[in-house]
């Protein structure tokens, strides 16, 4: 039996075929023995102050907020090593494979950002990664191909289902339900079977602990606010862990409506909601009538994911925290006012919680802080966003 | 002496599948269990292939329903779901070709095997009520493991189903004990880690495993996945399982005749009837 709870009230779970399960329970039992293992946590806190930069900056936005009541800060995951928030729970999942005697690492990727992350990980700690990417990405994300490679990862195209992200997660499982007694499947993101979504969200709540402390500093009193976009939801449950029971601060999901939540191609899976099962875990997600799952869509490969993570389901069910969805074109807009006004150029994940905090500041009427997690920066996207903007700029 | 946990007191649904292993018993033979997916290429055939299964001697039938993303199956059972999808096939459509089974051939044991979005989707009690109005004899879930399984079990009960589990060759003694409490009908051994598929053989279930599958009196076991030879169905009995299940094995003879129906039906007959003639024991 589990030693941690595996669900968030109904949500969350272990719907994975039995031959997982021990796997599972390893995981599991690893998390718990290098939590209480100081040599552990040193050397995890060594490998994100030295190698990946943490703490991150939090920057004060100087020209991007025009209603002077509000105040807009940005949390610096753009700044992390690797380029996203992805690393830091990376580095953890990695010296956990480490610990249980396994040498060699599964991963699925979408825009190729966990990928990158697993790579360079895997490098760095000399474990073999293979790295499973959609057909459609691997042809989307050349650059992070090539970065992966270049770190020595092996990336394996997917060619079944829709050939995205979803069909990576599938065949990583695949892979993993042959080879549990040496790989370790490093999942990437707060979403799939228990335990992944603890630990997930453990591995990266030095983001919003350190973002109480520089908020503390700063302004000597907790934001209004934390704003996060909502893929499979690591980077916003990793900003919301610490503010979880501060009642008085908002927590708020952006997920991505794609060309909108009307259409079919958007990927706002709690702000549609419907309930049911994917990747191991009962929680929202995009459905047919019969339960086939649905290809999910948006401007941004890291938010296109036909599920979320069960804390988040589970969030918004007790109404603790609030999902909202942003459009391509919102996301788009609020990409080209951060790098002209701040001089940064955020992730497109990213910017959708930006877009959403942009809204919200301009309708503030009374003081208000918001910070927003800027979770990677926008490098990975030039291509993309030159395509479709082109000579718009 | 534990005399808490007999075999004859083990839920018995429609008490097919026990009066299948009795007969057999009596013969002295194991189970042939092919399975395919429902509405594969499209339903009219789907139907004709079940009816060449049970001619060339299939002892139960174990079918699936196909599924978006099939995350327990290998490439040949994903391209079979892939099939009916495409000539789009329903859930409902399924429950139609089992009836039309279940019409001709009343004493078969059915076995329905898929995943649990299709289950939640439907509600799970709307889905087994449909199912065992179908004539379905007994459920698995290839994405609810034991310790999800309860909700499933109580409901299959309700309308006189079997939830069958699952025995990983990994399996710790505290779940194979709980598969001896809990399991109904039979119990699917699992060959080997891994997916379905063909192309890695099943090996034979170790004889510790089978001890214990005894000592904890599971329901009786019939080994499944990378089964595709009559040498291995002789092997799986000698070794102690009940019988064998052949998924990919079958499923690769319908992608092979895809364009011959006829051949398709007399090659899996012939398939049928070379598996089950060594199930002698
Ligand atoms: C920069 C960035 N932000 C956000 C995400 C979305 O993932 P999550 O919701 O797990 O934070 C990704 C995923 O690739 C990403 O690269």
């Amino acid at each position: 039996m589990n030693k941690l709870d595996t669900k968030f009230g109904d949500f969350g779970g272990m719907y994975v075929p039995e031959l997982l399960i021990p796997a599972l329970d390893q995981l599991e039992q690893a998390f718990l023995d290098a939590k209480d293992d100081p040599g552990f946590q040193e050397e995890f806190m060594s490998l994100l102050k030295d190698y990946a930069g943490r703490p991150t900056a939090m920057t004060l936005s100087r020209n991007l907020v025009s209603n002077p009541k509000v105040k807009l800060y940005l949390k610096r995951e753009d700044l992390l090593h690797g380029g996203a928030h992805k690393t830091n729970q990376v580095l953890g999942q990695a010296l956990l494979t480490k610990r249980m005697g396994k040498k060699e690492v599964i991963a699925e990727t979408g825009a190729g950002q966990h990928g990158v992350a697993t790579a360079l990980a895997c490098a760095l700690l000399g474990l073999k990664a293979r790295i499973y990417m959609g057909a459609k990405d691997v042809e989307r994300q050349a650059p992070n191909v090539f970065r992966m490679r270049l770190m020595g990862a092996e990336v394996i195209p997917v060619d079944s289902g829709s050939g995205t992200l979803k069909d990576a997660v599938n065949e990583a499982m695949r892979d993993w339900s042959a080879t549990y007694d040496k790989a370790h499947y490093l999942l990437g993101t707060a979403a799939g079977p228990h335990p992944f979504p603890t630990i997930v969200r453990e591995y990266h709540r030095m983001i919003g602990e350190e973002t109480r402390a520089q908020i503390m500093e700063k302004e000597g009193r907790l934001p209004d606010a934390v704003v996060a976009c909502v893929g499979g939801g690591s980077n916003a449950i990793g900003m919301f862990a610490d503010f979880i029971d501060e009642p008085d601060v908002r927590l708020i999901g952006v997920e991505p409506a794609g060309k909108g939540v009307h259409t079919k191609e958007h990927g706002a899976t709690i702000c549609t909601g419907t309930k049911g099962i994917l990747h191991g875990a009962f929680t929202f997600i995009m459905q047919d009538h019969d339960g086939q799952i649905e290809e999910s869509y948006s401007v941004s490969a890291g938010l296109d994911y036909p599920a979320v993570g069960p804390q988040h389901a589970y969030l918004h069910d007790i109404g603790r925290a609030e999902y909202f969805a942003v459009t391509d074109t919102e996301a788009l807009n609020a990409f080209q006012l951060l790098a002209r006004k701040e001089g940064i150029i955020p992730a497109l994940e990213s910017s959708h919680a930006l877009a959403h905090a942009l809204n919200m500041a301009e309708e503030a009427e009374e003081e208000t802080i918001i910070v927003v997690n800027l979770s990677g920066r926008g490098d990975k996207d030039l291509a993309h966003v030159t395509k479709i903007l082109g000579d718009k700029l | 002496m534990e005399q808490t946990r007999s075999q004859s007191a083990k839920f018995d649904g429609s008490a097919r599948y026990s009066k299948m292993f009795s007969r057999l018993n009596e013969v002295e033979q194991g189970a042939f269990v092919p399975f395919v997916m429902l509405g594969d290429p499209e339903p009219e055939t789907s139907f004709e292939i079940i009816k060449a299964l049970i001619e060339g001697g299939a002892d139960a039938l174990e079918l699936g329903i196909p599924y978006s993303d099939p995350i327990a199956d290998g490439p040949t059972i994903q391209k079979a779901s892939i099939r009916a999808l495409k000539s789009k096939v329903r859930p409902g459509d399924c429950f139609e070709i089992i009836s039309k089974v279940r019409a001709e051939f009343p004493d078969i044991p059915i076995g329905l095997l898929l995943y649990s979005n299709l289950v939640l989707a439907k509600g799970v009690d709307e889905f087994y009520l449909s199912a065992s109005k179908a004539g379905v004899d007994s459920i698995l879930i290839a994405d609810v493991p034991l310790r999800e399984a309860d909700r499933f079990i109580n409901i299959a009960k309700a309308h006189n189903i079997q939830q069958i589990l699952i025995a990983p060759p990994n399996a710790s003694d505290e779940t194979l004990s709980a598969i001896g409490d809990k399991s109904a009908g039979y119990t699917y051994l699992l060959g080997r880690a891994g997916v379905t598929g063909a192309e890695t053989a099943a090996d034979v279930p170790a004889k510790a495993l089978i001890d214990k599958l005894q000592q904890y009196q599971v329901a009786p076991p019939l080994l499944g996945f990378g089964i595709s030879t009559p040498e291995q169905v002789k092997t799986a009995i000698q070794s102690g399982a009940a019988g064998a299940i052949s998924g990919s094995a079958t499923v690769n003879i319908i992608e092979k005749h895809l364009d011959d129906k006829p051949a398709m039906l007399s090659a899996l007959k012939a398939f049928v009837q070379s598996m089950k003639a060594a199930t002698q024991k």
